[in-house]
């Protein structure tokens, strides 16, 4: 066991008490603080359900120790549309999910909405080959990446409508 | 694409019904993290369970020891056979699998002993203190060896052997026949759902347990987890987890009793998640096969006799084993007129892993070799392969191999017409990432081959063999709301989606409120395979909607006093077609109506001794065509376009049937070019995402959809077939034959491995 560490997780603070030293920040995510929307399909870093935002960088959350998250901030799925749960709208990313049909049975979907969200942050008008470059981390088993494709050039349209 | 709701008079807008692409209920959730998956679930002083492996695939145990894991702090118990109070084995066909190893295992993987402790590293820790003394024994790994070998079960090495034989033995013994003769091989395909086996045990005060768990088929499991635990069924009751995938990986057991088992030892909630390397050793896979074919046809092309022998690896269990043969040998052929035909189907088991139900179901195996065929035969005859196709294509009045005369709708020379016609977008890339080898960058622009081939293939629809199938549900409706209750499992498939639809449709209501999914409050709706949940579970509540809205409209009619033929049922209102009647649904369902009904498909029989009879209930054909690039000197490939026309009966959800058209088809690029479980004297040695590769969106192609032969199958509900296997099927038989085409080569396995192109010339028929 370890000594209370603090994570910030979706702007809040959580204090993680009795924490083993192996544990991997997916692991703190979904068992310690109730946030099981990051996933655990491979965690071994290759099919991307894991992924989330440390502070500015995309990661495995598989691969990351939660000791090494201590006091940098973390942002999940649960923290891209964090005005939902009170009814307010779908983030761009999580809305063209559900309008394209790209969820079905939706085990990779957190991880895809995170890199998806990430990729659009940083260019909002990528072409095919840039969007499936940049979801090629992140394994889909029952889509076949069509509909998630048509989902990315939905949120990006949004995204740059929003913007102008 | 259609809207997703309908404006109507006054502003309000009706939710989708049948044939419009409705939006999943669970689609909200699973965008928001909030969807509870198995793995997900968490209760309150839960401890955590694992599984101790047969390194070994074959071996004697002469003792297990469980005293240093008992001893260690934080464990809670730790169980071997000696432990299960009932039933020592089970199995979806036949019972001869055991709960844990009793003095044997059969397949390294096969589980030994269990553990639950307090934190998963704890469980890790206990399972590695345990000590097992095995006395190794040599494998059986080869299946053609397999029938003579010592048997390594009570119940021998042969799981089933059907000797099909159809029509006139003597047809093919002429002189003017076309003969063809090839020896094909497929390789064992992972399901690679994302979500892993996982579950959560809650001991119950009354003695009995409550498991939640990922599964296809509730009921199924309820009974064999009851009979392993010696616990009345009633005592044993399942809710359906979130199910991350199962493509037929989760119709056996896993780890469902071992969950049950540490929950009533250790009176405490249990809960269990497989990682990866466990799960490609917790469930069955595709089988892999041998394939001899020799085709005879006349000089026009017709098709006169067909003989087959199939050999399929059942691996150390027998699971669905049987039934998975039988649908290799009916369809053994494809979807031809073949008047003659002689075909042997064998499945023996081995102490490799155990193979059972994959999407596809023996179709797959029999696809990639009966196209191999055709394309052989039409190189033979000097025919075009596409018009050979045609000119053989079954057609409703026509006999399948088994005798059975086709009655429904069965569209094989419409698919294969579209499909074929379809023009083509495919270009040659210029950018070095959309060649074969991409990120790489390592394809000479200059080498690369380009070929192009079309595949046909079908498979029944729904339990066949004369199996009693079916599927109940309830339809409550009251204050204006419907509630489904149906024990179906929505696996990702998009059933959630049409439950509600076909509800709105039947009983014109906007509000549909899908009951959990549990063994408790309604009977079975049977598997979630055979591409029979819409069929099935569609038509039940189908029928439990129409029983309601009958009683609804006898009860308006008497209460008003009007005729019941004159009621109907418009927008969320009961109105009378002659007179002023119309009121709201609400105000007259302020008392519930209900209906509970049972649904079954038309029966089937057995197959007899000569693999003759009805068996079957309907059909569903689709075609595919690949264009593909080739790097022949590094033997790399990329699938460059993908088309496809399938037979559907009538689309339900136009985007859901999309969505299982384009991830049919990546699980067959995936057999076809990347992925198999390889196994090396009996065990798995590339149990992980690093090594067993499963198609990324690098590369897969888009998928186009030259048609969906829209022909109502009588009998279903609202027309509509099962649409979620025949994609893997075809898919995977196109694109190598796309392959053969771009380098002459006879690639006569799946999946093609770089050396069976690169080293061709150096080791004939490719390396291994």
């Amino acid at each position: 066991m370890i000594g209370p560490y603090g994570l910030t997780v979706n702007g809040r603070r959580h204090e993680v008490v009795d924490g083993w030293v192996g544990e991997s920040l997916l692991f703190v995510l979904r068992e310690r603080l109730g946030l099981p929307g990051s996933k655990n399909a491979c965690e071994e870093g290759e099919c991307g359900s894991c992924t989330v935002r440390l502070d500015d960088r995309l990661v495995c959350s598989c691969l990351v120790l939660a000791a090494a998250a201590a006091d940098r901030s973390v942002t999940t799925v649960e923290g891209l549309s964090a005005g939902h749960e009170a009814g307010g709208p779908l983030s761009d990313v999580q809305q063209a999910f559900v309008d394209a049909g790209a969820v079905q049975c939706g085990f990779c979907t957190p991880g895809l909405l995170m890199a998806v969200d990430d990729l659009l942050d940083h260019d909002p008008d990528p072409d095919d080959l840039t969007v499936r470059e940049a979801i090629s981390g992140n394994l889909c088993r029952c889509t076949g990446y069509g509909r998630i494709l048509d989902a990315v050039d939905r949120a990006a349209l949004a995204r740059r409508e929003a913007r102008t | 694409m259609s809207a997703v709701s309908t404006t109507l008079a006054g502003g309000r807008t009706r939710a989708a019904g049948i044939g419009e692409s409705a939006p999943r209920p669970d689609g909200v959730p699973k965008v928001t993290g909030e969807f509870a998956f198995s793995s997900d679930l968490w209760h309150d002083r839960m401890l955590w369970g694992g599984t101790l492996r047969s390194p070994h695939p074959s071996a004697r145990i002469r003792s297990v020891d469980i005293g240093p894991a008992v001893a260690m702090t934080g464990v809670h118990a730790v169980l071997t056979h000696e432990d299960v109070p009932g039933a020592a084995t089970y199995g979806l066909d036949h019972p001869d699998q055991p709960v844990l190893a009793a003095g044997v295992v059969r397949y390294a993987g096969e589980p030994v002993a269990i553990v639950a402790a307090d934190h998963p590293e704890t469980v890790r820790r206990a399972l590695a203190a345990i000590v097992v003394d095995y006395e190794i024994t040599e494998p059986l790994v080869d299946p053609s060896l397999a029938e003579a070998a010592p048997s390594i079960h009570p119940d021998g090495n042969l799981l089933r052997r059907i000797h099909l034989r159809h029509g006139d033995p003597t047809a093919a013994d002429r002189h003017d026949l076309v003969v063809v003769e090839g020896t094909y091989e497929v390789g064992m395909q992972d399901q690679a759902f994302l979500g892993p086996e996982s579950g959560l045990a809650v001991p119950a005060e009354d003695g009995g347990v409550e498991l939640y768990v990922a599964t296809q088929w509730l009921h199924v499991d309820r009974d064999q987890v009851a009979a392993c635990l010696g616990l009345d069924p009633g005592l044993v009751r399942l809710t359906l987890a979130g199910v991350g995938g199962a493509f037929g990986a989760r119709e056996d057991l896993s780890l469902h009793v071992h969950l049950c088992l540490l929950a009533l030892r250790t009176g405490r909630p249990v809960k269990m998640v497989y990682g990866r390397e466990e799960s490609f050793h917790g469930h069955v896979h595709r089988h892999p096969a041998k394939l001899w074919y020799r085709h005879h046809a006349a000089a026009d092309g017709t098709l006169i006799r067909v003989e087959a022998r199939l050999l399929f690896d059942g691996g150390s269990y027998a699971s669905s084993s049987g039934a998975v043969i039988a649908n290799a040998t009916c369809f053994a052929a494809g979807p031809y007129r073949v008047p003659s035909a002689d075909v042997e189907g064998v499945v023996v088991r081995t102490n490799n892993p155990p193979c059972g139900a994959m999407r596809g179901f023996g179709a797959v195996q029999t696809c990639m070799a009966h196209e191999a065929q055709m394309d052989r035969l039409a190189v033979a005859l000097g025919m075009d392969p596409v018009d050979l196709r045609l000119h053989n294509a079954l057609t409703p009045g026509d006999r399948l191999l088994t005798g059975q005369v086709v009655t429904g709708a069965l569209p094989v020379a419409e698919v294969i017409r579209t499909c074929a016609g379809s023009p083509s977008a495919a270009v040659r890339p210029d950018e070095p990432m959309s060649r074969p080898g991409g990120a790489g960058r390592t394809a000479d622009a200059t080498h690369v081959v380009r070929g192009e081939a079309l595949a046909v293939g079908f498979k029944n629809l729904m339990f066949s063999e004369g199996f009693d199938d079916s599927s109940e549900a309830r339809c409550e409706l009251q204050d204006g709301v419907a509630t489904i209750t149906c024990a179906c499992a929505e696996v990702g498939q998009g059933f959630v989606t049409l439950a509600q639809q076909i509800a709105r449709e039947v009983l014109s209501v906007e509000e549909v409120v899908l009951a959990p999914v549990e063994t408790a409050t309604i009977g079975s709706a049977g598997s979630t395979s055979a591409s029979r949940q819409t069929w099935m579970s569609g038509g039940a509540v189908q029928m439990a909607c129409e029983e309601v809205r009958t009683t609804l409209l006898v009860r308006v009619a008497a209460e008003y006093d009007v005729p019941v033929d004159d009621l109907v049922l418009v927008d969320g209102r009961v109105c009378s077609l002659a007179g002023p009647l119309d009121v709201d649904l609400t105000a007259v369902t302020i008392e519930p109506v209900t209906a509970d009904v049972v649904h079954r498909h038309a029966p089937t029989s057995p197959l007899d001794a000569d693999g003759q009879g009805n068996a079957h209930v309907s059909f569903a054909v689709s075609a595919h065509r690949a264009i593909v690039d080739v790097d022949p000197d590094l033997g790399l490939v990329k699938v460059v376009e993908l088309t496809t026309s399938q037979d559907v009966g009538r689309i339900l959800n136009p985007i859901q049937a999309l969505g299982q058209l384009e991830g049919g088809a990546a699980q067959g690029l995936g057999l076809a070019v990347m992925e198999e479980v390889q196994v090396v004297d009996g065990r798995i040695r590339n149990a992980s995402f690093t090594d067993y590769l499963v198609p990324t969106a690098l590369d897969m192609p888009p998928v186009g959809v030259a048609a969906l032969i829209e022909q109502p199958e009588p009998g279903a509900p609202f027309g509509a077939k099962g649409i979620g296997e025949p994609p893997t099927i075809s898919s995977t038989a196109a694109i190598v034959a796309a392959m053969r085409e771009a380098t002459g080569l006879d690639l006569p396995r799946v999946p093609v491995r770089p050396a069976d192109i690169a080293l061709a010339d150096v080791v004939p028929g490719g390396a291994r």
